[in-house]
């Protein structure tokens, strides 16, 4: 089993550093040696293609959560610079402080407003640090409440970009309410009079996730997670064995796809071939063609149809039997 | 009285053994003081059935939805075994017992969590039947009182168990346009998925006294942290004291508590 994005992609991540170098050859050869390092090129790009497919055409649950948290991932704001023409980060939760696992503001999406919100993760320790690894506290949550809320004074439509493996379970946020905070977000989006869409775009990591996707339009991009407990817990739960994450993730069904066949969202976004990193502009350009359909889809409806058609989703959830076992 | 489970020794004895202080009691004192000590005053959880005789008046109680009964959705790992014991176990068909009762006379919806059904947790079920609870509440006028005895939402039944959050805060959104009070009483314990939806979501929180409140579990929370946790860290005390709850109120003083609190904010009821 594979730890991490990097092992399971290894033989990939090796060609496309040969390929790399090749490229960078390129530049310097002499005219004579053009032709042999185009196709050395060629090559590489070919065997390159094979591989990503094979690899990608093996995705289990396991290595979705790989892809899925992999640090090259498109993240909140990489979608949000490459979806909107404008956005300006609004900050605080104006009670006790200011929260960088959300981020969230005003944007345009092609020419008309919309208010953002979404989790943010770091590439490097610093940046890291910085977001708390997209691990918002209860004032992260609160900063989102007050976007939700401007926006429906505004009537500016939601779009909330889900990607956080926890919501942060440390002393300080349970002191301040971390579960109030994400119930109260929850509850303000039932209450909005305008559209939400949601996108899942990495990791839908439980109570931190939900906290911010109870959308009208629930989307998930094709190698993103959802799950109501990381996959390593699980393990840790079922099995006393946190490493036996793979046979969690497969247990807990966390895919887009199992999410799709139990009517739990609305539509998986394609990635691009090799996933989201290999190209994240055409990623972006999926995600938003998704965004902007749904809310056109939403725009025929008024006030009270919005909220009735979020109630009527999330309603209807859940499998169960009307008759009795005992 | 269908108290539930004594503590272990002597099942069926004229005596038990307090679970915290160790103390031999007379069963009969004991189930009296509804399953707490008097003599160190620790707070034994109660069944579901018991929690309902030990709060409501004496055969008010109208059981709704009992026959909602739990799948395999994922087809998760030993989750029919589990279900299949606590189910015979306890008599049940998920730990959320839920209908109607009274109050000294006031109609309310009730839903009480059974700890011993796989640890109260929160699956399709129990959702199911929180959120019917409270759209009864809603749709009939009537306040909504709940107990909580839960590890959380049910990881066997996995993204469906998450979206119960969801579902059950949205309900709460129900009784607030309904205006009908909803109080949400915390027991032991009061964790994760649940506490972080509707339940911290109640227009009066109550808690019994050292129930064990939190959203991670202890150990990741203490894994987790910067902060050196305090000694009542995930107490009813702890989450009072951080003004996240509005009492704690002690078995004895539940039944009136609620009685006086539904009959002043269901004031504007009929």
């Amino acid at each position: 089993m594979a730890k991490s994005w990097k092992e399971w992609e290894r033989p990939l991540l090796e060609l496309e550093d040969l390929l790399a170098k090749a490229r960078a050859a390129l530049k310097t050869a002499e005219p004579e040696e053009m032709a042999q390092a185009e196709q050395k090129i060629a090559d590489f790009e070919r065997r390159r293609d094979n591989v990503v497919e094979v690899l990608y055409s093996r995705l289990g649950p396991w290595e979705k959560v790989l892809v899925a948290r992999a640090e090259p991932r498109p993240y909140a704001l990489d979608y949000i610079a490459a979806m909107f023409t404008d956005f300006i980060e609004l900050d605080g939760d104006r009670r006790f402080g200011a929260d960088h696992a959300i981020v969230g503001g005003p944007a345009m999406l092609s020419g008309r407003g919309v208010m953002v919100v979404g989790q943010q993760k770091g590439r490097n320790i610093q940046e890291r640090q910085f977001r708390n690894f997209a691990m918002a506290k209860p004032e992260g949550y609160r900063k989102a409440i007050r976007l939700f809320e401007m926006a429906d004074r505004f009537k500016l439509p939601v779009i909330t970009l889900v990607d956080t493996p926890a919501a942060d379970p440390g002393v300080e946020s349970e002191s301040r309410g971390i579960s109030e905070a994400i119930a109260a977000s929850i509850m303000k989006m039932f209450e909005l009079r305008v559209p939400i869409v949601s996108v899942v775009i990495g990791e839908g990591g439980s109570g931190g996730a939900i906290g911010i996707a109870a959308g009208n339009r629930v989307l998930m991009q094709e190698h993103a997670v959802y799950s109501v407990i990381p996959p390593e817990g699980c393990a840790a739960i079922l099995w006393r064995m946190p490493e036996k994450g793979a046979q969690a993730a497969a247990a807990l069904k966390l895919t887009a796809q199992s999410a799709h066949e139990f009517g739990l969202i609305h539509e998986i976004l394609p990635e691009p071939f090799g996933g989201a990193h290999r190209d994240p502009a055409a990623a972006a350009a999926i995600v938003k063609d998704g965004i902007e359909r749904h809310l056109a889809d939403l725009s025929k409806l008024s006030e009270s149809e919005l909220r009735e058609d979020r109630y009527g989703f999330y309603r209807k959830m859940g499998r169960f039997n009307e008759v009795s076992r005992v | 009285m269908r108290l539930g489970k004594a503590p272990r020794a002597e099942e069926t004895g004229a005596f038990v053994q307090c679970q915290n202080c160790r103390k031999t009691l007379f069963r009969k004192e004991f189930e009296e003081a509804l399953l707490v000590c008097p003599s160190c005053g620790h707070h034994h959880r109660l069944s579901g059935m018991g929690r309902i005789d030990a709060t409501f008046d004496p055969d008010s109680f109208h059981e709704i939805d009992r026959e909602l009964s739990s799948l395999d959705p994922l087809e998760f790992p030993e989750y029919r075994e589990k279900l299949e014991g606590a189910m015979k176990k306890t008599g049940m068909n998920d730990p959320i017992v839920s209908g109607t009762a009274q109050l000294e006379g006031i109609l309310v919806s009730v839903a009480v969590s059974d700890f011993s059904f796989m640890g109260g947790s929160m699956g399709s079920v129990a959702g199911e039947k929180i959120t019917r609870t409270l759209e009864r509440a809603a749709s009939g006028g009537m306040p909504a009182i709940i107990f909580c005895a839960t590890g959380g939402a049910r990881m066997q039944e996995g993204l469906l168990s998450l979206m119960q959050m969801a579902k059950t805060t949205a309900a709460v959104q129900r009784c607030r346009e309904a205006g009908v009070p909803f109080i949400c009483i915390f027991t032991d314990p009061t964790m994760a998925g649940v506490l972080a939806s509707y339940a911290s979501v109640a227009d009066v929180i109550i808690a019994e006294p050292k129930a064990l409140v939190g959203f991670a579990g202890a150990r990741v929370s203490k894994q987790a942290q910067v902060v050196k946790a305090p000694d009542d860290f995930q107490t009813a005390e702890f989450v009072l004291k951080s003004g996240m709850i509005d009492r704690i109120v002690p078995r004895r003083e539940m039944r009136s508590t609620l009685a006086r609190l539904v009959r002043m904010l269901g004031g504007g009821m009929t």
